[in-house]
């Protein structure tokens, strides 16, 4: 077997374009994920099933079913109907870029609601009553209390959230995006250099992966700094 | 009703791939994942490395790109191997061989994580009692180890699992017919791919709800042990 990775520096440009449209569909994707994912967090969390019954099905069925359904579902789902052709929309729903989006954000925020839930209810019971005895409203124990305490729990999971969207990213090549997935295999149909190609992009995609982690790493010690005063020991009374 | 214009038995046998793709895989994926958490808590150094290596690069990079280097790379790998022997016809390997390597590799590197959390679980005393028992090491672990580590990591794996079933609609790029690939046959005999593709969708659902079902009861019955008292 005999590997030619010149290959791989001539077609290095365009991989690199590959890169850009790959970062602007997770960075796009992920922001518009946490906020379409904040209030139906908010609303999963109520005890009211009429109020939490909807986000429940939103949440299960956009992690029950593959995401290369939903965006199949997005790209040519659309297009059946006469209404969503004759719209307004439909300049948007033509695009696969804006479909891809769509579907991830979809995606992406049903998984991040659970991990947003997750660490609302992680806030103990306690830190709520105080707020209560504080008399402080609703809306202001959420600013003020619980949702900046909830972003320091979520931290990690989240980073986690953003890793897998990053490779979720990769399905946006099957609805003829030029991403960096999409990229190789076009390079690839050209030169048939599979593995070369491949490789290529896997190690960016990898070093993408490491710069997260290492950025949520810092950013998580200076959310959770304060904690860091519980290192120092406090001598018990008597 | 629903109208499926005779797709239907189509995408039936669809799910009967599916099935046997992410069955195939899990089998691979344990047994990968057993080998990699017991390299990673081994004193062996090399074998650390290669179990970090193994699980940090398939954890970085996408199930999709995965599924596709083993797919157009295992023909050149393999072809390569082969003329070594002497042996210079055209070698292919299927769809379906290519997920379950492709989906197991995944599988395994995610669940020797797991893995690794469970047997660092089982308290010390449970192997000192089975050596001092005057147990094989290999007996300890099958008779003792093992059992105890199932049940801390079956809802880790369950998950895992259920990841699973969802990536092997990722074969179908590569040609597998499964599910997916059957919605998009049908998607361009009848022009209708917001009906084949809900009706897809619905099917991966039924499937996630019966796996849930699944690792429920497997739960309670590896901690049928814990419940009593």
């Amino acid at each position: 077997m005999e590997l030619d990775f010149s290959v791989v520096i001539e077609y290095f440009p365009r991989l690199l374009s590959g890169t850009w449209m790959t970062m602007k569909l997770v960075i796009l994707s992920i922001v518009l994920g946490a906020i379409v994912a904040l209030p139906i967090a908010l609303a999963r969390i109520s005890k009211n099933p009429l109020i939490s019954g909807g986000p429940f099905a939103f949440i299960f069925f956009f992690r029950g079913t593959p995401l290369l359904v939903q965006i199949f579902l997005v790209y040519y789902g659309a297009s059946q109907f006469e209404v969503v052709r004759e719209s307004f929309i439909w300049p948007v729903l033509r695009e696969p870029f804006w479909c891809a989006i769509i579907a991830f954000t979809l995606n992406t925020s049903a998984y991040t609601a659970e991990i947003f839930r997750g660490a609302i209810q992680a806030i103990p019971e306690g830190e709520v009553e105080a707020c209560k005895v504080m008399g402080m409203t609703k809306v202001q124990m959420y600013r003020r209390i619980l949702l900046p305490r909830a972003f320091g729990i979520v931290l990690p999971a989240y980073g986690n959230e953003i890793i897998l969207m990053l490779k979720a990213s990769a399905l946006a090549s099957t609805i003829t995006l030029l991403d960096l997935t999409g990229m190789a295999r076009t390079i690839i149909a050209r030169t048939y250099t599979p593995i070369e190609i491949f490789l290529a992009a896997g190690a960016i995609y990898l070093v993408i992966s490491i710069a997260v982690i290492y950025i949520f790493r810092l950013v998580e010690k200076r959310q959770n700094r304060y904690l860091g005063t519980l290192s120092i020991k406090v001598p018990d009374k008597g | 009703m629903l109208d499926l214009h005779g797709f239907g038995d189509q995408l039936l046998q669809g799910a009967s791939i599916t099935i046997q793709l992410a069955l195939s895989s899990l089998a691979v994926g344990l047994i990968l994942g057993l080998l990699g958490a017991s390299a990673k808590l081994s004193n062996i150094k090399p074998l650390q490395w290669i179990a970090n290596f193994y699980t940090t690069i398939i954890r970085g990079v996408p199930e999709l790109l995965t599924v596709l280097i083993i797919y157009f790379g295992a023909t050149t790998v393999l072809m390569s191997i082969a003329s070594v022997f002497g042996y210079d016809e055209y070698i292919e390997i299927g769809p379906f061989a290519a997920g379950v390597t492709a989906l197991g590799l995944t599988f395994g590197a995610y669940a020797t994580e797991v893995f690794r959390g469970a047997l660092q679980a089982i308290p010390k005393g449970q192997h000192e009692a089975a050596i001092v028992l005057g147990m094989h090491p290999r007996r300890k672990f099958f008779r003792i180890i093992l059992p105890q580590v199932w049940r801390v990591a079956l809802p880790g794996i369950g998950n895992l699992f259920l990841v699973l079933l969802k990536d092997t609609a990722l074969v179908s790029v590569v040609g597998l017919e499964d599910i997916m690939r059957k919605a998009n046959v049908a998607v361009s005999n009848t022009k209708e791919p917001f009906l084949f593709y809900l009706v897809a969708a619905f099917m991966y659902l039924a499937l996630t709800i019966v796996s849930m079902a699944v690792v429920h009861y497997l739960e309670k019955r590896a901690s049928r042990g814990l419940t009593r008292g």
